[in-house]
């Protein structure tokens, strides 16, 4: 279910404030942040920001039409290299 | 013989189902259209008349997108989440379920015919 539109949408309110006083600033910094619920607000256009991945921070450069969407979904969870590897080994061990 | 949109013209159907032959128009919308000019759902294609015809073209072309332009907003909202880098533009770049719908089995829709991998005198999966 999607997200009642009474509460308007969510952003850690921490990023919220260090992204305010960069752009206060005038400043460009890559900002850490294991916030990956955060809904991208139009004020976060042109920063960095690091998006934690459950291992490391993954730099997410924010363009415009990324608003709306959560920074999570930048910063994929899981890496898949393939069947290939396991394939052979096996194959090989079988012959 | 109807031609709406385009292409379009499926005959000896009822008008309510075959306004849903047109990419964009389903039941519930084919309905509203009908309701809207006043005629009646259950006419055949062949019996409409000239002017029944160009009404409901007219309801189509003034309220509804269909065909190619609904299918390039389509493709341009898909090739949207591709370019930002979302993780709903890579599984639409992979061809793997976008939803977040399992993939240890079934997806077949979205993966295709089955391809079986794994090695040789195995059990094929």
């Amino acid at each position: 279910m999607s997200r009642s539109f009474k509460k308007g949408p969510y952003a850690n309110e921490k990023l919220l404030e260090q992204i305010r006083e960069l752009n206060q600033k005038r400043k460009k910094v890559i900002i850490k942040t294991w916030s990956r619920s955060s809904t991208i607000f139009p004020i976060m256009v042109g920063h960095t920001i690091a998006v934690y991945n459950g291992r490391k921070h993954i730099p997410v450069y924010i363009t415009e039409n990324m608003i709306g969407h959560k920074l999570g979904e930048f910063a994929p969870t899981r890496f898949f290299k393939g069947h290939g590897a396991a394939h052979t080994e096996r194959s090989t061990a079988l012959k | 013989m109807a031609r709406i949109t385009g292409v379009d013209l499926p005959k000896n159907k009822r008008i309510e189902i075959a306004l849903t032959y047109i990419y964009g128009i389903g039941l519930t919308s084919a309905q509203a259209i009908l309701r809207e000019t006043g005629v009646n759902p259950d006419t055949r294609v062949k019996d409409l008349t000239e002017d029944e015809i160009n009404k409901i073209k007219e309801v189509i072309d003034k309220k509804y997108k269909v065909e190619g332009e609904l299918r390039s907003e389509v493709a341009a909202s898909i090739k949207r989440l591709i370019d930002i880098g979302s993780y709903r533009g890579l599984r639409h770049r992979r061809g793997l379920p976008v939803r977040g719908q399992r993939t240890k089995t079934n997806a077949r829709t979205r993966k295709g015919p089955r391809r079986t991998v794994g090695a040789r005198g195995k059990k094929t999966a």
